[in-house]
């Protein structure tokens, strides 16, 4: 069972905070981490993957310290997300190296192992300079996986892939939550972590915001307050009709748009069609005002 | 030391364009010495002074600059060092096993090359092995200053340039105070004890120059290392 804590953990750079007081656990099983770019994900990746201290607080794996501590490399694998390695190697020879410095008693196998489990074992004699995005990301996750760590860290593992290789590691990565390991990856897109992880932390600004599992998570980004401007044929009589409901917060009419501010989500959802229809109003158009992730992620901030 | 860090960083040193510059360079090296060997008859005082002038003088801190910088700074700036911190590997252990490499091309590209350049000149055997244990000094200390200066600064190599040519070439014949703290003086010193007496003369004393190259190769070898240890690497955000 391997644990990672942050603890009251902040991160600055000059005058810009990156991380603001931040404390997480993450246990055993896949951990998503959300938030818009820019919210500090791959700062707190680096936080934990022992690449940058933090201004304040403790980062510990197993009540141990990551950082100055190259020791906790032995239980941890890291896909860093800059594509950079050495591109003159191949494949093999990446990973083999990279069992190596592991001090693996067995390096060569254990890099077969690696290559076998992310399917590279086919393209391992190529050199690294030549592989696609996915498949470099892919020999990454060979060189991170080959001494078989308790933890495993990917910073936006996901980005460049295609629809199959996505796949894949989304079934790599449950195989390897299934078998007791800390999984942590960060992920700007809602779906994508929704899909595989089954906690997700969510960072916005640098500072926690929300964590739950992918229900709680959606239930808070969906049922909020939402924003609509809506052109009727008779934009009055559906405003008086809509303001009779519950689920209504507030209409205002803005020329030939009527604004409604809805309480709950799901309720106005299934109510402004069936309102329209009792009071014979035509609905020409619905437009949801502010459904960027930027504010549903600043919604959860202020709550 | 460590095997693999030391495979990597030669592969990643030697692998690619660097390898035909250093080359090219000790060719050069070569070449200027048999050149001064067919058109004019050359002294034991004028090899001396070639020597020192072309290899001391300009070779050596360019090597130095080219391996010194070319063991780590790539890594670091292009962010695959993360492949090696990712290891539980001493930070130590990795600056020692990429020095060694460094000081390896020295001994192969700048250290040999000199000594040959001076059996072209015609130089006899206790100058030739001075004027190598003179390179093979400076050439060791030239390495592990870049290899520091590329883990505290990304600008090391305009650092570097800077210190070869200002401080080695300008400063040090100007103010006789700072040849004490000239690399340059320092490996004159070594080939000056060695060579015959009177062929090369330094400006420190070889009790102090030998104190000097063993006590920077070590201080800065763990400066270096200490420094690795708490490099960050900075988040693309």
């Amino acid at each position: 069972m391997a644990t990672l804590r942050l603890d009251a953990c902040s991160r600055w750079f000059g005058n810009v905070v990156a991380v603001n007081d931040v404390t997480m656990t993450i246990g055993p099983g896949i951990t998503g981490l959300l938030g818009p770019n820019g919210a500090g994900k791959s700062t707190l990746i680096h936080l934990l993957a022992g690449f940058l201290p933090p201004s304040t607080g403790t980062v510990t794996l197993d009540e141990a310290p990551i950082w100055k501590n190259p020791e906790v490399y032995r239980a941890l694998g890291i896909v860093p997300e800059r594509e950079a390695t050495y591109d003159h190697l191949t494949g093999r020879q990446l990973t083999v190296a990279s069992a190596e410095l592991h001090r693996l008693p067995d390096p060569g196998a254990a890099a077969r192992r690696a290559l076998a489990a992310v399917e590279m074992t086919d393209a391992q004699d190529r050199k690294v300079g030549e592989y696609s995005k996915g498949m470099k990301q892919r020999i990454k996750m060979a060189s991170a996986l080959v001494h078989d760590p308790a933890v495993l860290l990917l910073d936006e593992p996901f980005n460049g892939m295609d629809p199959r290789q996505r796949l894949h590691l989304i079934q790599l990565l449950r195989a390897m939550g299934d078998e007791g390991r800390t999984v942590l990856f960060s992920s700007h897109i809602l779906e994508e972590v929704e899909q595989l992880a089954h906690q997700i932390e969510v960072v916005v600004a640098g500072r926690y915001a929300a964590s739950g599992d992918y229900r709680e998570i959606r239930r808070l980004m969906t049922d909020r307050p939402h924003q609509y401007t809506i052109v009727s044929s008779d934009n009055r009589a559906l405003a008086s009709a809509l303001v009779a409901d519950g689920s209504t917060a507030g209409v205002s009419l803005d020329g030939d748009v009527l604004r409604v501010q809805a309480a709950e989500f799901l309720r106005f959802a299934a109510l402004l069609p069936r309102v329209a229809r009792d009071a014979g109003v035509r609905l020409l158009q619905v437009t949801p005002a502010d459904e960027s992730l930027e504010s549903v992620f600043s919604y959860l901030v202020e709550n | 030391m460590n095997r693999t860090i030391v495979r990597l960083t030669a592969r990643g040193m030697l692998g690619g364009r660097r390898v035909w510059l250093l080359a090219a360079l000790a060719l050069l090296l070569v070449g200027i010495a048999v050149l001064a060997r067919v058109l004019v008859p050359v002294s034991d005082a004028d090899a001396a002074a070639l020597l020192q002038g072309v290899s001391f003088a300009t070779f050596l801190p360019l090597f130095g600059l080219i391996v010194g910088t070319g063991a780590i700074a790539p890594e670091i700036d292009d962010g695959s060092i993360v492949h090696l911190l990712s290891k539980p590997v001493s930070r130590h252990t990795i600056v020692q096993s990429k020095l060694a490499v460094a000081v390896g091309a020295t001994v192969v590209f700048a250290v040999l090359p000199t000594m040959l350049a001076a059996v072209v000149l015609g130089a006899g055997p206790s100058t030739v092995l001075a004027f190598g244990a003179g390179a093979l000094a400076a050439g060791a200390v030239y390495s592990v200053a870049f290899l520091l200066l590329s883990i505290l600064t990304r600008h090391a190599v305009i650092i570097g340039l800077l210190y070869a040519l200002m401080w080695e070439s300008l400063v040090g014949s100007f103010v006789p105070g700072a040849r004490n703290l000239s690399v340059q003086q320092w490996a004159l010193s070594v080939t000056g004890s060695i060579a015959p007496p009177g062929l090369v003369t330094a400006n420190v004393a070889l009790g102090l120059a030998c104190a000097l190259i063993v006590g920077v190769l070590v201080a800065a070898t763990w400066y270096a290392g200490s420094r690795l240890r708490v490099l960050t690497l900075a988040a693309e955000e």
